[in-house]
């Protein structure tokens, strides 16, 4: 039942159209007949979704940054998920310092990541390669990864791994037919916010790209920057429609309040 | 020493070590470095960088903006997202999942898509001011673009989630029952959320406060973007100094500065939380 009374009711749907102005004023420019950013639009045109297949950058740029989100969301996962079970399942010495570091990339300003990884690279030669940025994505998303993963593995039954010991699997058994099924919806909802984060970044990317591996959000950063054409607006629309058909499926599967929060199942 | 749990962190430290730390050091020593606008950088020790900034009133507004915008933000996002977060809770289930992709979920949406609606909001041509213009209610645009009140009412709405979620989080940690006995003693429903519950959330909107104040003083697409060259704030400047101007050692000295006091602020205002509400929070 709902216990909110009329004020906050109102309350309630005027928040709601302040969360949602920006991006429906996006999506509605994006279908404007004209060569200039106007809404609510004199028409509804695909114009300049047409006008997206004229430019291979930003085409381009989508599948980099497409490619970029799912290796780097991977290359994450494989490294936290063994390190967050060895966080949420150990008692050591320096756990807690080790924990802190995985999650120390959400404590440091993005600006000051970017100019660290930018000097780091240059000095290698790394600066603007693929690799580079796989890397420098993977540090980046860790630690959502991270928490999600030690949220599942802190509700674990141990006595399940201890029975399956005794009765002479292999850790790796254990782990494989144990352990993973069971903390396999942190994983997955842990590697989708991963990918998402990488897929969305630019503080960061936007020091070490260069014009071969421009991402998706530097392309649109720079467009935005230099002009002001529906052209972008397009681009836009279409990356929110992506987000929002994962969003709804990482939703029903996991539920968005628990994947943002990073807590266990209550 | 148990050795396991090394073995299987391993990986992850080692990448950690080397492209983290490693960086981070790097860029620290960075700032002790000169620039020459023919020789580029030189590897001599000293603390010019520093001295140029905290001596120069050009530098000190940039920093007393970014952080005059942050706290802005921080007390929008707390003024809206609070009140928010308990209407949330009480939502009847069906109703809060919807409520709850369309207050969250922007959260998941590229913070320049975003601000791109923002600009086209806030233009002198922009929506609101054509619609204000339409309506007779003024007559020349407000001016919103390039300024630091436009850049806070679009770091509020990136930020807000984060607060929703916090104040959220402590929500659910509360005893319902004390709503309930209020209630049945016949307090008002603001009443209730006055002086029930939010002494309860407190802990909940310091830590949504300081997750809010640190993204809004270090954010860069948004700023750079709505404040262009004119409003420029810590992150916009260390990116014109990286990329434009290339004076590599000055642009990690204000980095390096920002760290600094974003890390301050925090660690202060931990300990101020933890002395003060020390026991709810665990």
């Amino acid at each position: 039942m709902n216990q909110n009374g009329r004020f906050s009711q109102v309350f309630n749907i005027l928040f709601c159209a302040f969360m949602l102005a920006p991006i429906v004023v996006v999506m509605g420019v994006s279908l404007t007949p004209e060569g200039f950013l106007e809404f609510p639009p004199s028409g509804i045109s695909l114009r300049w979704y047409q006008a997206i297949l004229d430019n291979p950058d930003f085409i381009e740029a989508a599948w980099i940054s497409l490619k970029l989100g799912i290796v780097a969301a991977t290359v994450a996962s494989v490294l936290a998920v063994p390190a967050a079970l060895a966080i949420g399942q150990g008692k050591f010495k320096g756990r807690e310092a080790l924990q802190a570091l995985f999650l120390s990339p959400l404590m440091v300003p993005t600006v000051v990541l970017g100019i660290a990884f930018l000097r780091f690279l240059s000095l290698f030669g790394l600066n603007g390669t693929f690799t580079g940025l796989v890397l420098c994505h993977a540090i980046i998303i860790t630690p959502f990864i991270l928490r999600l993963v030690l949220a599942a593995v802190v509700g674990l039954d141990r006595t399940v791994d201890r029975a399956a010991e005794s009765l002479g699997a292999s850790n790796w058994t254990i782990f494989r037919r144990i352990t993973l099924p069971s903390i396999l919806p942190g994983v997955i909802g842990g590697w989708v916010l991963a990918f998402i984060t990488s897929f969305d970044e630019l503080t960061v990317t936007v020091f070490i790209v260069n014009p071969a591996t421009t991402t998706l959000p530097v392309r649109m950063f720079s467009h935005i920057t230099q002009t002001t054409d529906p052209l972008v607006a397009s681009v836009s629309a279409l990356t929110v429609i992506f987000t929002i058909i994962l969003m709804v499926a990482v939703d029903r599967m996991y539920g968005l309040d628990r994947l943002l929060i990073g807590e266990g199942k209550k | 020493m148990n050795e396991k749990p090394w073995m299987m962190s391993a990986p992850a430290l080692t990448l950690f070590g080397v492209l983290l730390l490693v960086p981070l050091c790097m860029t620290f020593f960075l700032s002790f470095n000169s620039f020459g606008f023919y020789t580029g950088i030189e590897n001599t020790v000293s603390m010019e960088n520093y001295a140029e900034v905290v001596s120069d009133s050009y530098f000190w507004e940039i920093f007393g903006r970014t952080f005059a915008i942050a706290l802005a933000t921080t007390f929008f996002c707390a003024l809206l997202g609070v009140p928010q977060a308990y209407i949330l809770y009480r939502l009847s289930p069906a109703w809060r999942s919807i409520v709850v992709l369309i207050v969250i979920g922007p959260l998941l949406i590229s913070v320049v898509v975003r601000t791109l609606g923002w600009a086209i909001l806030l233009g002198n041509n922009g929506v609101i001011n054509s619609a204000l213009q339409n309506w007779g209610l003024i007559e020349r645009p407000i001016k919103m673009m390039y300024t630091s009140g436009g850049i806070v009412l679009a770091l509020t709405h990136v930020f807000l989630p984060f607060m929703v979620l916090a104040v959220w989080a402590a929500l659910q940690r509360k005893d319902p029952a004390v709503e309930a006995a209020a209630e049945s003693l016949g307090a008002r429903p603001f009443t209730i959320f006055r002086r029930i519950v939010l002494p309860q959330v407190i802990p909940g909107i310091l830590s949504g406060s300081l997750i809010v104040f640190s993204m809004a003083a270090s954010s860069f697409a948004t700023p750079a973007i709505l404040g262009g060259r004119r409003v420029k704030v810590v992150a916009t400047t260390v990116y014109d100094e990286f990329l434009n101007t290339l004076n590599w050692p000055l642009g990690a000295a204000i980095a390096m500065l920002l760290l600094a006091s974003v890390m301050v602020i925090m660690l202060a205002w931990n300990r101020l939380v933890e002395r003060r509400y020390g026991e709810a929070l665990e």
